[in-house]
Formats: structure tokens, sequence, C-alpha cells
């Protein structure tokens, strides 16, 4: 299990150490840290985690200014080599804002920030991200965010509902998403983003474990590949 | 050269902002407000051989997300 995984720090990320030990406590080695401004990431990386915050304070739009970072050139460049890119939350934006994944994340429908524990149907688990998940299995994971209604037009999520792109929906109104979308990934399925934050329910005194399986999923990829 | 980008939501694309501004109107007592959409202005000043090509470039790439939004080129001078 000697993979190489890196959380990115963009000015303003703020989930990039629980991410970090999200993913120490599952594969039981720490992930380097990256910084925006590193224009490479290293040649060995076999997973790498946007995670959430507010990256240069949403300027222009959530996720707009990290998109085009030094680092994501690299970060795209690795996804186009199907290295496994998890964006969560912030990192879920940046994602989209880079076109590595369809869409994009509005304003919550309802105004306001939106900050709880809400219930998530897996509808895909057999992504490398969503392997450890049953189909139609509820999961429990905490949403934090003001832009996180998801939005794209009729064809694209014809097409995301078709291919089984949407990983998850969320199980009750939070935010407006279409389609009660909560983390949809790429063509290939080695990128996945969503706004419920898994690394901050990696054990139950988190007040879920749920989280969990999501990282034991990739690295028990990762392990055999 | 001053060029003025004016960034707008697509039709069709919900807008709770405006939605809240709308509401917020009516509750001051204006009426026939039929809706309110937000958008943003982006002011640059550019060198005066700037092409067209390259302002579209800087909308698509950055400026506007074209996903969700439409903009608009105004040179001022």
């Amino acid at each position: 299990m000697a993979f190489t995984a890196g959380v990115i720090t963009f000015p303003g990320s703020n989930c990039d150490r629980d991410m970090a030990v999200a993913i120490e406590q599952v594969s039981g080695k720490a992930p380097l840290r990256i910084w925006h401004g590193d224009a490479e990431l290293p040649d060995n990386i076999d997973f790498v985690a946007v995670p959430g915050g507010f990256s240069y304070g949403d300027y222009l739009r959530s996720g707009a200014m990290a998109a085009n970072s030094p680092i994501m050139r690299s970060v795209i460049a690795a996804a186009e080599r199907g290295v496994p890119v998890l964006g969560v939350c912030n990192g879920f934006q940046v994602l989209t804002e880079a076109r590595l994944l369809p869409g994009a994340l509005m304003r919550n429908a309802g105004i306001r920030f939106v900050c709880r524990t809400v219930p998530l149907v897996v509808e895909n688990a057999s992504s490398l991200f969503t392997q450890g998940y049953d189909k139609g299995q509820t999961i429990h994971i905490p949403v934090a965010h003001h832009d996180g209604n998801y939005f794209a037009d009729e064809d694209v999520l014809a097409r995301l509902e078709g291919e089984g792109r949407i990983a998850f929906r969320y199980g009750e109104a939070v935010n407006g998403s279409s389609c009660q979308i909560a983390g949809v990934l790429n063509e290939k399925g080695n990128v996945l983003g969503m706004m419920p934050h898994p690394e901050r329910a990696i054990e139950p005194e988190q007040g879920s474990a749920d989280g969990r399986a999501l990282f034991q999923s990739v690295f028990e990829a990762l392990a055999v590949a | 050269m001053k060029v003025q980008v004016h960034v707008s939501l697509k039709p069709g694309v919900l807008d709770p902002q405006g939605r809240a501004i709308h509401h917020a109107l009516e509750g001051l007592g204006f009426d026939g407000v039929a809706d309110v959409r937000v958008g943003r202005e982006i002011a640059l000043e550019v060198a005066d051989d700037t092409s067209d090509e390259a302002l579209d470039e800087m909308c698509r790439k950055l400026l506007a997300n074209t996903v969700i939004e439409n903009y608009r080129v105004e040179k001022l001078s």
C-alpha cells in the first residue's frame, strides 16, 4: 500500500487539514501537502484531493480563481492520465470551473448557507470512489456550503443520468440542486466532485463514519492497480 | 482603452439572489416588478491594441462561466 496521495492547499482552503487527517487515518500514510503555487505534482502521485474552503475568498465565482492557479494545470494533466482526483465542496467548485467535471455550483436556492448532516443516496456503487457502498444505500455526511446548487443543462443531466455518473443524490431538499445531485463523476470515472464532506465523517465521534468507505474504496482500488 | 464586460445569468438559470431582491422590492411596496436578475460588471483597462479575440478569450477563460453565464464586451474608449 505504498501509494502517494496529495492534498492541494489554496489561499483560503480550510478543509485541507481535515482531508489530510482523513487520508492518513484510512490509508495509514500521511499525504503530501501541495501548495497552489507549485507548478507540478510529483510524478509518482497516485491520488489528488482538492479540499473545501473559500479559495481566494470566492472572488469572481467560487472556485474560479483556484481553477486557474499553477498547480491546477498539473492536476488536470494527472486527471487525464487517469489519476483519481476527489474534489469536496469548494474542491468540487474548483473542478467544475477547471472543466474537469460538467455543470456549475450556484448559490443555494434558499439563499442561506447550509451546515448540517444530510442523508445521501449512493447512486453509483461501482466507481473507484464508491465501490465500498451498496447501490441505493443511504449514508449520512455533513454539508457546509453557500454555493452547492448544482446546475447543468438538460442534455448534460440526461447524459450524467444515462452514464451512471451521478455518484450521490441528496435524500432530502438541501440546496436546490438539479435532480438532487450531490456528487458527479467524470466520463472516465476517475474524477469525483461532491458538495458533502466525507473527510468530516471518518470516526463515530464525528457523528458519522460513513465517509470512511469512500477513502477506503480509493485506496483499495490503488492497492489492486 | 477602457472596456466594460457585462456578465449575466443565462435565461432559464435560477437566480436565487434575484428572487430575494425581487421579494424585497415588493416588500418595499414597489409594484409591477416582473422579474429581477443579478449580473456582474467588470471594468478593464487594457492596451489600446488589445484584439477582440483576446477580450473574448478573457471572458471565456475566466470572467464568465459559460455553463451558466452570458457575457457582452463593451469598449468605452
